[in-house]
């Protein structure tokens, strides 16, 4: 009986062990990512959320920082050389990882900002020559293929996104970003930064 | 806004000099400030409203985009793509270039007027001129870039025999008939040639709720209601995986 048991002790510890020891292994290529975005991939300032984003989206941000694209400082100095040695596979792999975990909003906007980022947002500027953000990226912020899902990300990562393309920083994506976002007012742009952070 | 008496004694209160004057003065303030209390409060409290929605004014209402035309035409190719190509976005965006420019002006009132219903281009529309509208459509009647494409292949050629000779078992006339052999429309009938596939498909399949809904003022959208309405799903996919290739 107590060789039994201790069979079964023994059994219990190795298959533990083993399971701990995969476990780890596999996590140690998303670990690189959650150093910065947080351990659930809610982003951590100034890394944004990756939880909820498009497969085809994060792959093309990954891209454009290999190829150097997208130049803003924080990613010359971060994912230029986080993403230069990932295969297209990994690629894929964490995009599509980063796409199914649950995403949570930012809410760290100002409130006070959220019904005027919201007409923007939804109606745009036409006599300022602002285009409806929905247009492109949904009526709830939700995005598709390779436009960004805006809903719920950080305050201070949206607003920096948006100066930035106005200082004349490449955007990896389509052209319009970069024209778009010059001519929204700081006030605007914290407008819009407010409301998306709250948007489920 | 603010009375210039009240304007005046906030003013005052800063300037009230010292000695004998100022001992004068600051009687006067007194007296004066006991009659304007009931005044200067409210009259602070509707400032402070103002200046709030004078922010949020300014946040909203910038002043007129320089450039007049040339930054209008700009910000219709934010949406619809360069060169008015085209662009999938959450919504599919359709292609502006080549288009009729009656067919184009028509669709720009039918948003303002809400026969045709959508929030966003109602809000771009309703700003224009008529003036504006019709250099709008002229310029981008001119251009003529490549087809956007991305539609399936193996649709195409099932599309072109619909395109070509209709649906007669469905008494769908041939598209050609009106759109013209090569789907570049006439006057108010629009140019399909090189038109997104997701938007035709959609154009197609939800024409009744889309096009003609103001009561009781029927447009030209009527015509293609019943087309719309006889087409089965994957007739109204083949012929748009068709125009969308066509040059």
């Amino acid at each position: 009986m107590r060789q039994t048991s201790l069979k079964i002790a023994a059994l219990a510890i190795v298959s533990v062990t083993a399971s701990i020891a995969s476990a780890r292994a596999e996590s140690l290529i998303i670990r690189n990512c959650t150093w910065c975005h947080g351990s659930s991939a809610q982003g951590y300032t100034p890394a944004p959320r990756l939880a909820g984003q498009h497969v085809a989206y994060t792959e093309s941000q990954l891209l454009s920082f290999r190829t150097h694209v997208r130049d803003n400082p924080f990613s010359k100095q971060y994912m230029w050389g986080a993403a230069a040695n990932l295969s297209p596979q990994t690629v894929h792999a964490l995009a599509t990882y980063f796409a199914a975990l649950p995403a949570e909003a930012a809410n760290d906007g100002d409130r006070e900002l959220r019904a005027i980022g919201r007409t923007i947002y939804q109606q745009g500027l036409p006599d300022a020559n602002i285009a409806a953000c929905a247009a492109c990226h949904g009526p709830r912020g939700e995005g598709v293929a390779t436009i960004p899902r805006l809903g719920g990300l950080a305050y201070t990562y949206l607003k920096r996104r948006l100066q930035q393309w106005g200082e004349g920083y490449h955007a990896a994506a389509r052209p319009p970003m970069p024209r778009i976002a010059r001519k929204l007012s700081g006030a605007q742009i914290e407008a819009l930064a407010s409301y998306l952070s709250f948007v489920k | 806004m603010i009375s210039v008496e009240v304007m005046k004694k906030i003013k005052s209160y800063s300037t009230v000099g010292a000695g004998a004057v100022g001992r004068r003065r600051r009687r006067a303030l007194r007296l004066v400030s006991l009659i304007g209390a009931p005044v200067a409060l409210p009259a602070a409290i509707l400032a402070l409203v103002f200046i709030s929605t004078g922010h949020a004014d300014s946040i909203e209402r910038q002043l007129p985009a320089s450039g007049g035309f040339a930054a209008k035409m700009q910000y219709c190719e934010d949406c619809h793509g360069p060169s008015g190509q085209g662009y999938r976005g959450f919504f599919p965006i359709p292609r502006l270039a080549g288009q009729q420019t009656e067919y184009f002006e028509n669709q720009l009132r039918a948003f303002v007027e809400r026969r045709r219903p959508n929030n966003i281009m109602a809000n771009v529309a309703h700003v224009l001129s008529p003036s504006m509208i019709t250099a709008l459509a002229k310029h981008f009647r001119s251009l003529n870039p490549s087809p956007l494409g991305g539609a399936p292949r193996h649709l195409v050629a099932t599309g072109r025999k619909i395109f070509e000779d209709g649906v007669p078992d469905a008494n769908v006339a041939a598209c050609a008939a009106c759109h013209g052999p090569d789907a570049t429309g006439h006057g108010q009938i629009p140019r399909l040639a090189g038109q997104l596939y997701p938007y035709l498909v959609k154009a197609l399949s939800n024409w009744g709720k889309e096009r003609g809904q103001l009561p009781g003022h029927p447009d030209t959208s009527f015509i293609m209601a019943p087309v719309a309405h006889s087409l089965k799903r994957p007739e109204i996919e083949a012929v748009a995986a068709y125009l969308s290739n066509v040059k």
